[in-house]
């Protein structure tokens, strides 16, 4: 397995609040890697600077052995890294169908992506029912599947997730892990970092925990879930 | 009701050129949710392109219009590179303070440069007047009503159907996330400095034309009023820009016609303190609720 992404002594403050320390972490090809954490341990720092929303003080961000630190969005996301927001982010007051013509952005040269659409529509059967819909009126987990398929659009081959559970019903949770089981068997590696640690643990090959800003334990997906400190600390004992 | 209808025709036509000024003030604060005061001066700089383009080269007027669209375009390129783009993330009052510097500069620098005496526009299409049933309309008015509505429609087409329209509108919906999808917000934003400046100048070159008078002052106060009928229609909403553009045209003719008529500014600024307490988001603006 080769790395696809490696994160090396990655820091990041906002003014005086070190919020990333140090942190090293890799994710292979064709892997699900989850970061867990709790609440302000630097998760969406570490996905913005990845996306290039967020400077880093100093540190490495390597993509298929290139220094992608710093390099204009629009080259992060055609060399092919999308992220899902935390909180979906879709854009309201466009359709669903102009959102996902977005997730396509850096490869819409007036192309035809009527075929495109209809991968995402079969994925996400309800996306197709509200196309003419302002994205604004669906509701959280439809809304989180906009995202994604917005996301796919871009033919990543790396997917960056941030707390795709978050607000959700349970029945929606189920269903966005399993369409997460789906993406990465079609061949798109997966990074994602959860709040729901059971959820993210189950599904990830391999896992990591951020605890204030720093990797403090990492695992396969299955000891880091039998793990007694993690357990303790995020599983509810 | 002739006398109405007369003034009627009037508001619209006059409406047009504010609903052009307003577009520009719309769209801008949509994008970076700040208001551009040397707008108005963008119109004023048209009118003047305008002139030199017909006076001094000699140019069809159709010609002259786009030409100074374009050149004006590049101008609202330029104060966006020099007083926004530096300041994208200092405190709102900074930016503001500096695009305030931007409309002396041009208003003075016109001044000094050219004088502060009016000019008169060239008359570069011969007025015809045209009677229906006692309604007078002139050639002159129904170019400036035409081209506004086409230029309008035009604006549509991009903002509604074209790549850069979507990036405006993903921007102006939440530019965080319209940088995950690869769009370059430096790019939108100074590419609606060009849509905007354009309209503007095309508003400032039909009101030459119109009242056959130019001067480096004149963008002040359809300025102000184009900004009045923004906040009328509900700021960053397009389709409010045109609707409060010709509401504001309306009224002034309106009051003007009446024995009040040396109060028709005071009424058009009343009208937004009058928004400002009653709908603060303006005609067509909704109460936004966030889904989460």
């Amino acid at each position: 397995m080769s790395a696809l992404l490696t994160v090396e002594n990655l820091n990041v403050s906002y003014g005086a609040i070190k919020a990333v320390q140090n942190v090293n972490f890799t994710v292979h090809d064709n892997e699900i890697v989850s970061l867990i954490g709790a609440n302000g341990a630097g998760k969406t720092t570490i996905l913005r600077t990845i996306s290039n929303l967020t400077k880093p003080t100093s540190g490495h961000i390597n993509f298929q052995n290139q220094d992608i630190l710093g390099m204009d969005s629009a080259k992060i996301v055609s060399s092919g890294i999308a992220q899902v927001p935390e909180g979906r982010r879709v854009f309201a007051g466009m359709t669903v169908q102009e959102n996902l013509q977005l997730g396509a952005f850096t490869r819409d040269k007036g192309t035809n992506l009527k075929s495109e659409y209809a991968l995402i529509y079969d994925q996400f059967p309800i996306l197709k029912e509200r196309r003419n819909q302002d994205a604004a009126t669906l509701s959280g987990g439809e809304q989180q599947m906009l995202a994604m398929g917005r996301a796919l659009m871009a033919k990543p081959k790396l997917l960056l997730l941030d707390e795709p559970s978050m607000g959700l019903a349970p029945l929606f949770i189920e269903k966005i892990f399993d369409i997460i089981k789906t993406v990465n068997a079609q061949g798109v590696t997966v990074l994602v970092i959860e709040q729901n640690a059971n959820q993210a643990l189950k599904i990830a090959d391999r896992g990591y925990v951020l605890e204030s800003g720093q990797i403090t334990m990492t695992g396969t997906g299955a000891e880091l879930l039998a793990s007694d400190d993690v357990r303790k600390a995020y599983l509810g004992g | 009701m002739t006398l109405f209808i007369q003034q009627v025709i009037k508001g619209l036509m006059l409406g047009s050129v504010y609903a052009l000024l307003a577009l520009g003030y719309t769209m801008v604060y949509g994008i970076i949710k700040l208001i551009n005061f040397a707008h108005g001066d963008i119109y004023m700089l048209g009118a003047y392109f305008g002139y030199f383009f017909i006076k001094v080269l000699h140019l069809n007027f159709f010609i002259a219009l786009i030409l100074a669209m374009a050149v004006s375009a590049v101008i609202g390129v330029l104060i966006e590179y020099i007083a926004y783009r530096p300041l994208r993330h200092s405190p709102r009052i900074a930016v503001l303070i500096s695009v305030l510097g931007i409309s002396f500069l041009l208003e003075n620098g016109m001044t000094y440069l050219y004088g502060s005496d009016q000019r008169s526009f060239p008359q570069a299409i011969k007025t015809v007047q045209y009677h229906f049933y006692g309604i007078q309309v002139s050639n002159i008015q129904l170019i400036i009503a035409v081209t506004s509505v086409v230029l309008m429609l035009l604006l549509t087409y991009v903002v509604k159907r074209t790549k850069m329209g979507r990036a405006m509108r993903a921007v102006s919906a939440d530019p965080d996330a319209a940088t995950l999808m690869g769009i370059n917000i430096n790019h939108t934003i100074s590419f609606t400095f060009a849509i905007g400046s354009a309209l503007a100048a095309a508003g400032g070159v039909l009101i030459g034309l119109y009242y056959n008078s130019i001067d480096p002052l004149m963008g002040m106060t359809p300025g102000l009023k184009a900004f009045v009928a923004a906040v009328l229609g509900g700021i960053g909403i397009i389709p409010g820009a045109a609707v409060g553009g010709w509401l504001i045209g309306i009224l002034e003719t309106m009051v003007q016609a009446t024995s009040f008529s040396a109060y028709k500014d005071a009424v058009v600024y009343a009208m937004l303190i009058v928004i400002l307490l009653i709908k603060p988001t303006g005609i067509l603006g909704k109460n936004k609720r966030e889904k989460v």
